[in-house]
């Protein structure tokens, strides 16, 4: 963008530096009334409750919804148990449901982890060389909009049928998309007064990028790894769907499905809700964490 | 000007005599958008004597900053030559010569004030204890002492460039570069500000090069204004300011008559009045 540009660009607003489009909106709705009444010691568990709170008091408006509509229009199980049913299978399969969750959560867990710090790395070395930025930006585009999870049942015949890395191998390459974009993106923003002050210092490149370059991205990485983190988990559960080992949620899934054990399918799929809002959650938490020194 | 350019070669004796920064003839072209160019400076000529305050002062786009950037090493003259303390002014940039303030404060925002202020002696290797203390006197210096922990954005722009001027001081620079630095501050902190800055210059014997757009706040500061026009940026004179060493310059000083009779002197070469005078003299 304003690159090489002097004087005030987009990125000059104010003494603020550019926050991504995306972060804005963030745990910023709750009900007034809900907030009130469940809001009580200040700080830190505010902030929890404020951001847990909202999606769960839909998610169980939006139970009692479905629980009555199974019962009115009386919906044959395997087209759409209800809610109760639902529940009763989680009780039922518990400890099952709690191994497959660890073991699809640690999958997705590595994965992001992995294919993270590479995006990061990468997206480094991108912003420095020119050369490597234009190779990799286009690939990576490419990348993105390739479905990696189509890869699956290659990778099972490459790591073998018996070995968790095929699925962890799908997520890595899935979240290296988003983060690595957004993060080059965050490190190409450095504001020109930063670089003058920098030049002006004599300061090295690798001091450059430690200590603007690098913390003025954070919002940025940030913003990929919240898409990421649900990504992680999305795929880490298809790529169960393709064979390999019978441990997590996606074979689960899979298998109660083939055995017409509806509402037990149903009770994995829960799981696989919860672990999903587990990896957003603590993504956000990180992400407000780290942004707390900011302001 | 009666400071005679000396050459590196005149020995250790005479090294306090060496110009702070002589810029010979220089001249800048920026190339723009298909082969237009921008002449921003046209043969400029100037010295700037160690422990001399010398303002610029004229309208925008005249080349203030560019004048200024060139002597930082931040850009680099198309013509003529920069010395700084004898050095070309890419060394003196990475012997660290001088200390610099921008007209937009250009804190960081991830980092307190006190992190702020100890980014260039973090930068230079010093050590935590050392660059604490310097930073607790600098912050005491600029009246932030309640804010030292405080970010960026939770600080008026006039904080914020008084935490940006702090960062300059902070090596103790022979030579401080100062692009508009107060142009965010109110009236007030402004004159406090001037008066605060004019004692510390004369105090360490630092020469300073202060770009402003304010007659007033360049006469109550400066040894010389330099006045400048645009298109090409070019001098047009050079007013000497006798009010005195800066130790000795106060609030009083702003209703003196030979303070009247610079910000006249000023205004005038500013003006283009006929024959714009080169070294006007006010006694
Ligand atoms: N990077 C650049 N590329 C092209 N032209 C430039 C560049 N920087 C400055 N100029 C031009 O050089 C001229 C002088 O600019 P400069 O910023 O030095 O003015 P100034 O005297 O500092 O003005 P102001 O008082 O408004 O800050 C202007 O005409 C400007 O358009
Ligand atoms: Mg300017």
């Amino acid at each position: 963008m304003s690159e090489g540009m002097r004087g005030p660009g987009v990125a000059e607003r104010g003494n603020g530096h550019p926050e991504p489009a995306a972060g804005a909106a963030a745990g910023a709705g709750v009900p007034a009334g809900v907030s009130a009444a469940a809001v009580r010691g200040p700080g830190r568990g505010r902030a929890l409750v404020r951001s847990v709170l909202p999606p769960l008091v839909l998610g169980v408006a939006f139970l009692l919804l479905w629980q009555l509509v199974v019962a009115v229009f009386d919906i044959k199980p395997y087209l759409l148990p209800s809610p109760t049913d639902i529940a009763g299978q989680v009780v039922a399969v518990f400890a099952l449901l709690l191994s497959s969750m660890l073991a699809t959560g640690l999958n997705a867990l590595i994965g992001l982890v992995v294919g993270g710090v590479l995006a990061v790395l990468l997206a480094l070395v991108a912003s420095r060389l020119r050369v490597f930025d234009r190779m990799i930006v286009p690939l990576v585009a490419g990348l993105a909009v390739v479905p990696i999870v189509a890869l699956a049942p290659i990778l099972n015949t490459m790591f073998g049928s018996t070995s968790d890395t095929p699925r962890r191998v799908v997520v890595m390459i899935v979240v290296f998309a988003p983060i690595f974009i957004n993060t080059l993106r965050g490190l190409r923003q450095v504001r020109p007064v930063h670089r003058d002050l920098m030049r002006a210092y004599a300061a090295s490149s690798w001091q450059l990028t430690r200590t603007v370059t690098l913390p003025g991205a954070v919002p940025f990485i940030f913003t990929g790894l919240r898409i990421a983190s649900s990504l992680a988990v999305i795929s880490a559960i298809v790529a169960e769907y393709f064979g390999g080992l019978q441990n997590g949620l996606g074979s689960r899934i899979t298998s109660a499905a083939a055995n017409s054990a509806y509402p037990r399918a149903w009770a994995y799929v829960f799981g696989a809700i919860i672990l999903g809002l587990v990896f957003y959650g603590v993504t956000l938490l990180l992400e407000r964490f780290a942004s707390r020194r900011r302001s | 000007m009666t400071t005679p350019v000396q050459t590196p070669a005149t020995g250790a004796a005479h090294a306090a005599s060496v110009a702070a920064i002589s810029v010979r003839s220089a001249g800048k072209v920026f190339q723009v958008a298909k082969g237009a160019e921008v002449r921003a400076l046209d043969d400029v000529s100037l010295t700037v004597a160690p422990g001399e305050f010398v303002s610029l002062i004229g309208p925008s786009g005249c080349g203030k900053s560019t004048l200024l950037r060139l002597i930082a090493d931040l850009d680099e003259a198309t013509s003529g030559e920069i010395l700084v303390f004898g050095k070309t002014a890419r060394q003196a940039r990475i012997d660290q010569e001088y200390g610099i303030a921008f007209q937009s404060a250009g804190l960081l925002p991830w980092r307190s004030v006190q992190a702020n202020i100890e980014l260039p002696l973090e930068l230079h290797g010093v050590g935590k204890t050392e660059r604490s203390a310097r930073a607790e006197e600098l912050i005491e210096l600029v009246g932030l002492t309640d804010f030292r922990s405080r970010f960026p954005d939770q600080l008026s722009g006039g904080m914020q460039q008084r935490v940006a001027i702090a960062r300059s001081l902070a090596e103790r620079p022979k030579l401080l570069l100062m692009d508009e630095p107060f142009g965010a501050l109110d009236e007030m902190t402004r004159e406090r500000m001037q008066q605060e800055l004019v004692r510390i210059c004369s105090e360490t014997g630092a020469a300073v090069v202060f770009v402003t757009h304010s007659i007033p706040e360049a006469v109550f500061l400066s040894d010389r204004v330099v006045v400048m026009s645009p298109r090409p940026g070019r001098i047009v004179g050079i007013v000497d300011i006798d009010l005195g060493p800066g130790t000795q310059r106060s609030e009083g000083l702003r209703e003196n008559s030979a303070f009247f009779e610079g910000v006249t002197a000023v205004r005038e070469a500013l003006h283009g009045s006929p024959a714009a005078p080169m070294g006007v003299e006010l006694r």
